[in-house]
């Protein structure tokens, strides 16, 4: 029986994925060729999706990009045996891409069958949540603390810290809530891991509720990711037939209960107080803080609120051990980064790499340039809130205090890639046009403001008194950033701004000189 | 439930979603979902039924179904066709995407096909922004989307049932 792997993955499946499983199936039926058909995640590499493997004695060997008319030729050059065709790509994880990045947390991305328990565990999964029901909560918390884990949603704040908050607290009832909301644009790296290893944020939130006292989970996918939302509850059926959710954890007499909540199409939902208001039922409104939601948060508990990477990273730290991740990385940012090149870029994908690779690293050594030919002029970092870039700003180290330095956000670690046809001054518009649409309507600056900017911008675009235009966009920027309760409105501004900053001539003013573009 | 409501088309959609869901804490999204999969969009007139059964005022559900992007109170195209607008699908020209497909379907954004076939709608970011710009038909991601992909994807949802 050999096995051939055709991706479920929502990114493989826009390219025809499940025609190519389909055109598999029936040829393998005619030819009387004995084949079982595995549905795993994507690796990532999205330029050769549908990518088809074939697992031989030596490995998994590639083929890709794949349409059903390849199908028949693919069967007569012997694919199912490794043998050579002018699709294929070799060894699977000898292609560069793969072989140069450093996968931890989306180690079994694209590799395993995303909802098999056996699978999860030959390729090591469980064993961090083994280890830690051994543990006593506090040791737990300690050793994701030490490991240097920071939040990938965003605000990269500790989550060692922030467990250890919720730990402190004494309730009737705890929660660990999943942030899978990911409305970031550029972004997908929690779609893979929720199509792709479902299983390991599973048990990254478990030992979530095993280090606070937790006993029960959500997990808020955005209504957008319909076959996420399928491969968490079948994960979520496969763990508590196998006894790792329920009553009794492993037999260990500790519940966890987990449940998947969709969205409902609001970027403001994945700001964690708004997204524990929409979990409650209501309006996605942003909460003022205090309460923090570690002490006050879901229906008024003491809540963990993560990123879906975040706590899918749990499982290696709980496994390898603290060290085995802060050995990774540089500065205060330790770790890996699963890292999401998007937009017009040739080689566009998911590059897990450990902190302190370059921007220019990712955008030509792995992404190639762009998908046009045409040189890169700006990429956006950190989505819709986050920077714009510019060339003379790549060499800066994906780390999250060098990003600071120079006004920009690291956050999910989305790179999206402008070629030089983008128009910077439409961009600094569109900014405050998502900031009107998205935004929850609570304070003035936000709701009020990102209207006025989006008239603003027309009249400076339309060239109407340019430099009176001009300094009001900077003073509306600044009302946003110091008066808004939420970074909607209060980082709306960077993304303008750098704008504005780096790449003036759009705006009809002189260049920027080279060297304060630099800075 | 009030008489002149208990008749209308959607009641049992709404009775179900009600009895599926009312019992779980914070069931309001998961029951409107429910609904608007059944009978196609959020009936004005289900909003009191709603409001009743979980105990909340008819403004709070109104709210909720006004805030989001999701619901519709009205009944859509046979098809749904989103275009992503956002930044990683404009770097490779979803702005021509849409104009083409406010052309070949004759609307605006959220409008409704003259054949009743098509509603078109913006997305923001479908998380295929390694292989922008997308689309999203019924549920359907598709990927480096083009002109010419979605003129056959509109033939299709357009040929007559
Ligand atoms: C407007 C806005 C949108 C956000 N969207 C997301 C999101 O989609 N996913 C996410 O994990 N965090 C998002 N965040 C960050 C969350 O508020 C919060 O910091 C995060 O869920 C904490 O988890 P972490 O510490 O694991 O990152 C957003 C924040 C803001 C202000
Ligand atoms: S900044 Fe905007 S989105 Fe955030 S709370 Fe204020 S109005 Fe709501
Ligand atoms: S921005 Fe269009 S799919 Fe992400």
């Amino acid at each position: 029986m050999t096995r051939v792997f055709v991706p479920r993955d929502s990114g493989a499946l826009s390219m025809g994925a499940e025609a190519v499983a389909r055109a598999i199936a029936a040829e393998a039926a005619v030819r009387n060729q004995a084949v079982t058909l595995v549905r795993n995640g994507s690796r990532g590499l999205y330029w050769l999706e549908p990518m088809v493997e074939v697992e031989t004695p030596t490995g998994r060997i590639a083929y890709g990009p794949v349409t059903p008319g390849d199908v028949p030729g693919l069967f007569d050059a012997g694919f199912l045996a490794g043998k050579a065709h002018p699709l294929g790509h070799g060894p699977t994880e000898q292609i560069p891409y793969l072989a140069k990045q450093e996968r931890l947390t989306t180690a079994r991305v694209g590799v395993i069958d995303p909802v098999s328990i056996p699978d999860y565990e030959r390729h090591g999964g469980f064993r961090g949540l083994r280890n830690a029901l051994a543990m006593a909560p506090a040791a737990i918390v300690e050793a994701v603390t030490q490991s240097g884990l920071r939040g990938r949603g965003g605000a990269a704040f500790p989550t060692g810290i922030k467990w250890k908050t919720v730990l402190g607290t004494t309730a009737d009832q705890k929660y660990i809530v999943c942030n899978a909301d990911e409305g970031d644009s550029g972004t997908f790296s929690d779609r893979m891991i929720m199509e792709g290893d479902p299983l390991v944020l599973v048990e990254g939130m478990i030992i979530a509720g095993l280090a606070v006292g937790a006993t029960a989970g959500y997990i808020y996918v955005r209504s957008e990711y319909p076959h996420a939302v399928t491969a968490l509850t079948e994960a979520i059926q496969a763990a508590s037939a196998g006894g790792f959710l329920g009553a009794s954890v492993l037999g260990s007499g500790r519940r966890f209960d987990l449940e998947v909540r969709v969205g409902a199409g609001a970027y403001i939902c994945g700001e964690e107080t708004a997204l524990l208001e929409s979990l409650e039922g209501r309006r996605g409104m942003v909460r003022y803080k205090p309460p923090l939601p570690a002490i006050e948060g879901l229906f008024g508990k003491p809540t963990v609120i993560n990123n879906v990477i975040s706590l899918a990273s749990v499982p290696i730290i709980l496994d390898r051990g603290a060290a085995y991740y802060r050995d990774y990385g540089m500065g205060r940012s330790r770790g890996t980064l699963p890292i999401q090149l998007a937009g017009n870029v040739k080689y566009g994908g998911l590059v897990e790499k450990a902190f302190g690779v370059t921007v220019r690293e990712l955008l030509y050594d792995y992404g190639g340039g762009t998908r046009s030919g045409r040189p890169i002029r700006a990429v956006q970092i950190g989505g819709p809130l986050g920077a714009y870039l510019p060339a003379s700003q790549f060499d800066t180290p994906l780390d999250y205090e060098a990003f600071i330095g120079i006004s920009a956000m690291v956050g999910h670690g989305g790179i999206v890639v402008f070629d030089d046809t983008v128009d910077m001054a439409h961009q600094a518009r569109w900014a405050m046009e998502f900031c009107a649409i998205e935004s929850c309507g609570k304070c003035t600056p936000c709701r009020i403001g990102s209207i006025r900017g989006v008239e603003v911008l027309d009249r400076i675009i339309a060239d109407e008194d340019r430099e009176a235009n001009l300094a009001l966009v900077r003073d509306l920027c600044d009302t946003m950033l110091a008066g808004s309760l939420c970074a909607l409105g209060g980082m709306t501004p960077f993304p303008v701004l750098s704008a504005l900053n780096h790449f003036p001539e759009d705006f009809g003013l002189p260049a920027a000189p080279l060297a304060a573009a630099a800075r | 439930m009030p008489p002149e409501t208990a008749t209308a088309p959607w009641t049992p959609a709404v009775q179900r979603a009600l009895d599926d869901h009312k019992a779980r804490p914070g069931a309001l999204l998961p029951i409107l979902h429910e609904i608007q999969q059944r009978v196609g969009h959020v009936p004005p007139e289900a909003v009191p039924v709603i409001a009743e059964a979980l105990n909340l005022s008819r403004a709070e559900v109104h709210g909720v179904v006004t805030f989001y992007h999701d619901f519709r109170d009205h009944p859509a195209g046979r098809h749904v066709l989103k275009v992503c607008l956002a930044e990683s699908c404009q770097a490779v020209g979803c702005d021509h995407l849409l104009a083409h497909a406010k052309q070949r379907l004759g609307v605006e954004l959220h409008g409704t096909s003259a054949d009743g076939a098509v509603t078109l709608e913006p997305v923001y970011c479908l998380g295929n922004c390694a292989l922008s710009p997308a689309l999203m038909v019924d549920g359907d991601v598709v990927g480096r989307a083009t002109p010419e992909k979605l003129d056959g994807l509109l033939a299709e949802l357009r040929r007559p049932a």
